[in-house]
């Protein structure tokens, strides 16, 4: 069934992604169709909610505190213009115009109809999108660098692999019904941005002694009620075995992983409760007897794959002048050019971080307008490509230094300019009590204070890179273990309260943080941070980060940031 | 009649949109300011039978009793904080939710 609405396709350049070839672009088109008949047969009474819910949920559909919420994939973070603008189509159409960028790179809208969403389907499939796998014990949405294909730290684009392990587990019978949900990360830069330490596997791409490309594996990270950081189960696995080998992880996982408990039934347990040396030889026994051949990708198929990821041609005779002048010229541009760009591979190239954070605003909303404004900045500076980041940013991969000043000002008129990527205010936060039904406790609420709390550029500046992260329950959408000051909401005597983490590392050097104390009513949370700020700030030698001092000097010494004053003027 | 710890009132969500519903007298109502209220546990059972025939007819999905106070004008509210942003919508963004768009009476 064909719907009213057109892509509003892009007049700029072809980003570099992958596009649906006609089996994608059927596939996509057979599951609108079948959820548009599953949707009609529930409304008729024909499914009932028990039968149709694991449909709904295998297309990203959940019901939530106020309302349906979509969970629309987006590929390890990369969007086109054209994509974007149709979420803002959507957003407009049948949501309530804006989106929510996760932590999973993912987009939620927050308030479909259920009798509406087999248009929006048709509506995402058209730009080659889908919710497939965004909810359910399958294989999600598989995550990567935001700065893939650009960042000049990088071995090697991790998104050909991505789109790889995204293609060979879409609707696998094997992983549709694991013990329990699966994340995967993969990174193929010297420093981790993708956190790939805390997934269900994490694939690092690295180079062996011969210089052969191939994968370091890691397995049994992640965060949620237990945290736990990933164990390495191989150091080298090379391309052409890589999916003979997350298969025989997978078989062992199939296997012996926890059904009698969903509490304990991600892999995490199994390998914590196994042991890694048994695991590691569970896996290399599934690897030994599978039928490799049969299970691996041909050679030619990964670079089909990866030919859809060649960069953009960049301009070899790309200057800075204009960037160097248009700084000489503007604070307010050396703040954002100090704070938001990152380097880029190419000579005077920049990636461009577009915080979705602005002081006191809700992290990760963005408005169908901002949308439509994102998709031509990016066709005007950044080849038509777009990441959305784990940490709720937009990501303009590929910007001329000397275009950077006009990127800046286009950003400006739609609230997009905000000087903080990485720095104190760029909080991360689940959508917690406002949405989700799960949620014990608020999270944005508490993101917000803490943003209008520390709003003074200059002040960030001075505190420097620090990570805020909130959580607004156990399941830890908010990332609240890896934060240098993480925060999880929970339910106290029938009143939100907060617990406070420190030390937590989403890197390569990865740890979970560890709790501060008792928890905080939610209006002692922001004193609190400042109080932790200033401890810091007394404490820390030279440039160092948060996370280093408090790894010199211990908890003990942040623990005084804990005691406020209550109304009778005593100190708790 | 076996009265109850705290009167309550029986949520639900609208199957086609999604929406919070309230049983009301006649059927069930957008705002739980005119919810039924149930003081006995016979009365909620009474309430959780009309609502299992919605349910049945797939009209709505998720209903569950919620203990409520009574406001001085006796009109329910719940006593939990998550079912009280129920009522409401996200508390920062009042511009969404039940409270953007003030009351809406009537039946479904």
């Amino acid at each position: 069934m064909n719907i009213a609405v057109t892509p509003p396709l892009s007049n700029g350049p072809r980003p570099a992604m992958y596009y649906y070839d006609t089996f994608d672009r059927a596939f996509v088109e057979e599951r609108v169709a079948q959820f548009r008949d599953q949707v009609e047969r529930r409304l008729s009474g024909a499914l009932s909610e028990e039968e149709f819910r694991p449909h709904r949920l295998m297309n990203g559909l959940y019901l939530q505190l106020h309302a349906y919420m979509l969970r629309v994939a987006i590929p390890y973070g990369t969007l086109s213009s054209t994509q974007m603008r149709q979420l803002a189509v959507i957003a407009d159409k049948w949501d309530r115009g804006y989106g929510h960028f996760t932590t999973r790179q993912n987009i939620q809208f927050n308030w479909p109809k259920l009798i509406d969403v087999p248009d929006i389907l048709q509506a995402l499939a058209e730009v080659e999108m889908h919710a497939i796998q965004t909810s359910g014990n399958c294989i999600r949405n598989v995550t990567a660098d935001h700065f893939a294909g650009a960042a000049a730290d990088e071995i090697e684009d991790p998104r050909p692999t991505a789109e790889l392990i995204r293609q060979w587990s879409t609707n696998h019978p094997e992983y549709c019904f694991l013990p329990r949900k699966f994340k995967v990360a993969v990174t193929g830069a010297e420093h981790d941005r993708a956190a790939v330490l805390l997934h269900d596997i994490g694939l690092r791409i690295v180079k062996n002694a011969q210089g052969e490309v191939g994968y370091c594996v890691i397995a049994g990270g992640g965060l949620g009620r237990t945290p736990m950081v990933g164990k390495i189960v191989r150091d080298f696995v090379p391309r052409a075995d890589l999916l003979a080998y997350l298969a025989a992880v997978l078989r062992v996982y199939n296997s012996y992983g926890r059904r009698d408990n969903k509490y304990k039934a991600r892999i995490k347990i199994l390998v914590h409760e196994t042991g890694l040396d048994e695991f590691k030889a569970q896996i290399e026994a599934e690897f030994a007897a599978l039928d490799r051949s049969g299970t691996n990708a041909d050679p030619e198929e990964f670079a089909r794959i990866a030919a859809y990821f060649v960069p953009p041609e960049f301009d070899a005779g790309a200057s800075s002048a204009a960037f160097e002048a248009a700084k000489a010229k503007d604070a307010g541009f050396v703040r954002f050019a100090e704070t938001n760009l990152s380097a880029h591979k190419a000579k005077n190239y920049a990636i461009v971080t577009v915080s979705c954070k602005p002081i006191g605003g809700v992290p990760g909303d963005v408005t169908s307008a901002q949308m439509r404004l994102l998709a031509d900045v990016a066709d005007k500076y950044s080849a038509g490509e777009l990441r959305i980041s784990h940490e709720q940013n937009v990501v303009l991969p590929h910007v001329k230094l000397d275009d950077v000043h006009a990127l800046w000002q286009a950003l400006q008129t739609a609230g997009l300019a905000t000087a903080n990527a990485g720095l104190i205010t760029d909080i991360i936060a689940c959508p917690g009590m406002d949405y989700c039904s799960l949620a014990t406790a608020r999270a944005i609420p508490i993101a917000q204070a803490i943003s209008t709390q520390f709003a003074d550029p200059e002040r960030q500046k001075l505190i420097g890179k620090l990570g805020i992260k909130i959580s607004g329950c156990i399941n830890a959408c908010g990332h609240h273990h890896i934060a240098a000051i993480g925060i999880l909401g929970l339910e106290k005597s029938g009143r939100e309260s907060y617990q406070i983490t420190l030390g937590g590392d989403p890197t390569f050097k990865a740890a979970i943080g560890e709790r501060l104390g008792p928890g905080l009513e939610a209006d002692e949370v922001p004193h609190v941070i400042e109080n932790l700020v200033a401890i810091y700030l007394n404490e820390r030698q030279g440039d160092e980060a948060f996370i280093d001092t408090y790894r010199r000097v211990g908890q003990a010494k942040f623990k005084p940031a804990l005691e406020r004053e209550v109304e009778d003027g005593s100190h708790l | 009649m076996a009265q109850l710890k705290h009167p309550q009132i029986l949520f639900a969500n609208d199957l086609k949109d999604g929406e919070v519903l309230f049983l009301g007298a006649k059927g069930w109502v957008r705002d739980h300011r005119i919810a039924k209220i149930a003081a006995t546990s016979e009365e909620i059972a009474s309430m959780q039978a009309v609502a299992a025939v919605d349910l049945a007819a797939n009209r709505v999905l998720d209903v569950y009793p919620v203990d409520v106070t009574l406001s001085p004008d006796g009109h329910p509210e719940p006593i939990h904080y998550r079912e009280k942003m129920r009522t409401l919508g996200p508390s920062m963004r009042l511009d969404l939710g039940k409270q953007a768009n003030g009351v809406e009476f009537g039946d479904i």
